[in-house]
C-alpha cells in the first residue's frame, strides 16, 4: 500500500533521532508554556495583538516598504531589492568583489538558507563560514537544518563530537562544554580574518530604519565586529510599523522560541559606524528579498507571512515530533513549513503538495502561535488548491462517491444498513484501502447503522 | 475556532444532529445524548434526511465534495432551532470548516447562519442552558480526552464542569494533555505510521494516569484510541460524554 512521503520517512527513521527531536521538542514547547503563563495574566491576548500589527504590514506592505527604504537609505544603509534567491545571492556576491573581499562570516538566517548563499559563495570561491553553533555543525557535516531556531535538534552530542574529530577539532569528546570550546577557538581566528560580516534581520522598524538581531550566542555581534562590510539579507515580511511594536514581538519571539524572557543578545542596528564611534562596519547594505513572497501575498494564504520564525510550532506539533524536520525535504518544516514551503515553490507547488496533508488538523500550531497563524485553515486551503489542480495524494480515499451519498438520505439511509456486511466479511476481502490501512493497526467497532433511528421511531413514549 | 456570534436561545426546542460515526457505530452515544437533553426538558427533534457535517471531503482537500454534503446538511437542519452535536469536531465543521470552504460561495450566509445556531453537546449544556453542576452519580475515575477540534472554544471548560461535579467521580489528569490523539479523519489512513505514534503515546499518557475508563465528547477520538488499544489486546474502556451523563442520571435514580 502506498501512503505518503512523510509518513514513510517517519516510520523509516532512526530511534535515536527520533527520540532526539521528540525530547528537544517537547522539552521547547513545556518551557514556553509555562514561562508565558507565569509572566502574563492572557498570552493568548498578546498573540492576537502581535498577530494583528503583522497583519497589518503585510497588508500594506506597498507603502512600508518604500518607507523602510528611505529610512534606511537616510541612515546611510544601501538598499538592495532582490525578486528571487539568485538574485540576492549575486547582490552579495557583487557587494564582496567590489570590495575584493573573499571571507564572509555568517550569522545564522533563514533567508539565506533559502537561497542556499554558503553553497553559492563557495562555488564562486569565496568561503561563507557559518557562527552559529548549531549552523557551523550542519555546515561541516554538510547537512540540513532541521529545526528553524535550532538547527541541529536532530543530533545527539555523539554525533557532533565525532563530526568535530573527523574535521580536525580535536580528539573525540562528546562534552557538550569542550564541543562548544573548540568551536569559540576556531571561529575566534575566522572573525578576525573576514572581510565581510552578513547577518539576517529578526526585525526592521518603519519608523526607524532600525535593523533589529536577535541571537544568544553573541556570534553575530562578533560577525561585525571585526569587519568592514556588514551585509543584511531581509525577507521583505520582517517589517514592524513603530520601534514600540518590538517590545510585543521581541517577547513574544524569545518566550515562543526558547522560552527566555528575552534572548541574550538583542542588537538595533541604525546603520554603518558613524564618524564618532571607534570601530564597527563602515558599509552596511541591507538587502529586501522577496523570493516568492509576492504570490504568497496574492494568494488566499497570506497570513503566513506573519511568522516571526519562533519554531514554536515545531515544538508542538506531533506529526513533527514523530516525523523530524528532515520529512518536510524544506527550509521550512513543520506546520509553518507545510504552509511555507509550497508556497514558496511558485509554479512548481506540486513538488510539496503533500506537505499540508501530513497533519492531523490538531490545531495545536495555532494555538501557541505568536503570531495567532491560523495555520490548519492554510494547510486546508492548500489540500483544496492540490486537489484543484488535479495531484494525487496517495492513501487519501477518494471522496466523490461519498459525498453523492452523504447527499441523498435514501441512499444513505441504505447503506447504514447494507454497511452491517461489514461485520462479516473479512477486512482483507473489502476492496477499500482506506479501511485496510485502519485495520492494519486498529479494531473497527461493530456496525450498527440504523439502530439509532429504530430506536428513537419505536420508543414508546416522548416526554 | 470560537463561535461567539451565537444566536440566543428561545424555547427549548432542538435539533439533534447524531453525527455518522453515531449512527453508523455508536447508536448509544446517540441516544444517551436524546436522553440527557430530554432530561434537561428539551424537546428533540431529529431531522430524518441528515447523513453527515462533511468533514471527511473537507478534511481531505475535496471541497467540491465537502460543499455538496454541507448544502444538504443547511437543507437538512433548516429552522432557527439550535443544533446539537455529540461531537466537537463536526460542531466546528458547522460553525467554522464549513463558512471557510464557502467563503467564495452565493450561499455563505446560509452555510454561516448554520453555524450560529450549532453547539457542542457540552457547551450547550453548560454555557446555552446554564447548567453549572450535573446531578446523580457516577462511582470511577475517568481521564477526559479534550479532543483538538475544541481548542479555542468553551467545549472543555464545559465538559470539565459538569464532569468535575458529578458525585462518586474522580477526574484524572495525564501528561501532554494538549496532544492531538492521532486521529485527523482521513490523515489515519494516509499517515497511518505517525497516526498510530500519535495514538500508542496518547494510550501510555492515559494508562499511567490509571484511569477507570476513558471518556472524551468525540466519539472519533475514541474510536482510534479505542481501536489501538483493542488491537493491542489490552483494550481501554471507553464512554462519550452524553453516556456519563445519562448513566450518572440513571444511577442517581433520576431517569
Amino acid at each position: 500500500m502506498k501512503f505518503q512521503q512523510i509518513d514513510q520517512f517517519a516510520a523509516e527513521l532512526r530511534a535515536d533521532t527520533r527520540a532526539a527531536v521528540y525530547d528537544g521538542s517537547k522539552k521547547g514547547h513545556e518551557k514556553r508554556t509555562k514561562l508565558l503563563f507565569d509572566e502574563y495574566p492572557d498570552p493568548n491576548r498578546l498573540r492576537v495583538l502581535a498577530g494583528q500589527v503583522k497583519q497589518h504590514v503585510i497588508e500594506n506592505l506597498d507603502t512600508y516598504l518604500p518607507a523602510v527604504e528611505a529610512k534606511l537609505k537616510a541612515n546611510g544603509v544601501i538598499v538592495h531589492w532582490a525578486a528571487t534567491a539568485d538574485a540576492a545571492n549575486e547582490t552579495v556576491l557583487k557587494i564582496m568583489r567590489a570590495r575584493g573581499a573573499t571571507k564572509m562570516v555568517k550569522a545564522k538566517t533563514m533567508v539565506s538558507e533559502e537561497t542556499e548563499l554558503a553553497h553559492f559563495l563557495e562555488k564562486h570561491g569565496m568561503e561563507a563560514l557559518e557562527t552559529d553553533l548549531g549552523e557551523f555543525i550542519v555546515q561541516i557535516d554538510h547537512d540540513h537544518p532541521s529545526h528553524i531556531v535550532k538547527p541541529i535538534i536532530h543530533k545527539n552530542r555523539r554525533e557532533i563530537a565525532t563530526s568535530f574529530e573527523k574535521n580536525g577539532l580535536g580528539a573525540y569528546n562528546d562534552d557538550p562544554q569542550t564541543i562548544t570550546r573548540r568551536a569559540r577557538q576556531f571561529l575566534r581566528h575566522k572573525y578576525l580574518e573576514a572581510d565581510v560580516g552578513l547577518t539576517g534581520g529578526n526585525f526592521i522598524s518603519a519608523e526607524s530604519g532600525r535593523l533589529v538581531l536577535v541571537t544568544n550566542e553573541g556570534n553575530s555581534r562578533f560577525c561585525l565586529a571585526a569587519t568592514k562590510c556588514h551585509i543584511a539579507m531581509v525577507g521583505i515580511e520582517k517589517i514592524v510599523p513603530r520601534d514600540r511594536d518590538l517590545a510585543l514581538l521581541l517577547n513574544l519571539l524569545a518566550r515562543s522560541g526558547t522560552a527566555q524572557d528575552l534572548t541574550v543578545y538583542t542588537e538595533f542596528i541604525s546603520g554603518p559606524k558613524s564618524a564618532t564611534q571607534p570601530d564597527g562596519p563602515e558599509e552596511m547594505h541591507v538587502i529586501l528579498v522577496d523570493n516568492g513572497r509576492t504570490e504568497v501575498l496574492a494568494s488566499d494564504c497570506r497570513d503566513i507571512l506573519r511568522c516571526i520564525r519562533c519554531g514554536a510550532c515545531l515544538n508542538v506539533c506531533p506529526v513533527y515530533r514523530q516525523a523530524s524536520g528532515h520529512a518536510y525535504r524544506s527550509v521550512y518544516p513543520g506546520p509553518v513549513g507545510a504552509v511555507l514551503s509550497p508556497l514558496l515553490m511558485g509554479d512548481r507547488f506540486k513538488e510539496k503538495a503533500d506537505l499540508p496533508k501530513a497533519s492531523s488538523l490538531c490545531g495545536a500550531c495555532q494555538e501557541v502561535c505568536p503570531v495567532n497563524i491560523p495555520i490548519p485553515d492554510l494547510l486546508l486551503r492548500l489540500r483544496d488548491k492540490g486537489k484543484q489542480e488535479g495531484l494525487s495524494s496517495p492513501g487519501t480515499p477518494p471522496m466523490g462517491a461519498w459525498a453523492l451519498l452523504a447527499s441523498q438520505p435514501l441512499a444513505w439511509k441504505a447503506s447504514l444498513i447494507g454497511g452491517r456486511l461489514m461485520n462479516y466479511l473479512p477486512t482483507k476481502l473489502v476492496p477499500v484501502p482506506a479501511l485496510r490501512a485502519w485495520e492494519a493497526k486498529r479494531t473497527l467497532p461493530p456496525w450498527r447503522g440504523g439502530e439509532f433511528r429504530k430506536w428513537l421511531h419505536n420508543r414508546p413514549t416522548k416526554p | 475556532m470560537l463561535n461567539t456570534e451565537r444566536l440566543p436561545l428561545t424555547g427549548r426546542r432542538v435539533q439533534l444532529m447524531a453525527t455518522c460515526l453515531c449512527d453508523a457505530f455508536y447508536d448509544d452515544v446517540a441516544k444517551a445524548t436524546v436522553q440527557v437533553l430530554e432530561h434537561l426538558g428539551c424537546t428533540v427533534g431529529f431531522p430524518e434526511a441528515q447523513t453527515c457535517c462533511g468533514q471527511p471531503a473537507f478534511n481531505g482537500g475535496d471541497w467540491p465534495a465537502s460543499r455538496k454534503v454541507v448544502r444538504h446538511t443547511v437543507k437538512t437542519f433548516a429552522g432557527d432551532e439550535p443544533v446539537i452535536v455529540p461531537s466537537g469536531s463536526c460542531a466546528a465543521m458547522l460553525f467554522h470548516g464549513a463558512p471557510l470552504e464557502f467563503e467564495k460561495e452565493s450561499d455563505l450566509p446560509a452555510v454561516e447562519s448554520l453555524g450560529k445556531r450549532a453547539w457542542e453537546l457540552g457547551d450547550f449544556i453548560v454555557n446555552g442552558l446554564g447548567v453549572k453542576a450535573w446531578p446523580g452519580r457516577f462511582d470511577s475515575t475517568i481521564a477526559f480526552h479534550r479532543s483538538c477540534h475544541t481548542r479555542g472554544t468553551a467545549s472543555s471548560a464545559a465538559a470539565s464542569t459538569l464532569l468535575g461535579s458529578i458525585a462518586g467521580l474522580k477526574v484524572v489528569e495525564f501528561g501532554e494533555g494538549e496532544q492531538c490523539c492521532g486521529f485527523g479523519g482521513t490523515f489515519s489512513v494516509s499517515f497511518p505510521n505517525i497516526s498510530t505514534a500519535m495514538g500508542n503515546l496518547k494510550l501510555e499518557h492515559v494508562r499511567a494516569a490509571k484511569p477507570d475508563i476513558l471518556v472524551s465528547g468525540d466519539m472519533s477520538c475514541l474510536m482510534h484510541m479505542g481501536g489501538l488499544a483493542e488491537k493491542e489486546g489490552k483494550p481501554l474502556k471507553n464512554m462519550h460524554l452524553a453516556q456519563m451523563l445519562r448513566d450518572a442520571l440513571k444511577n442517581g435514580g433520576l431517569i
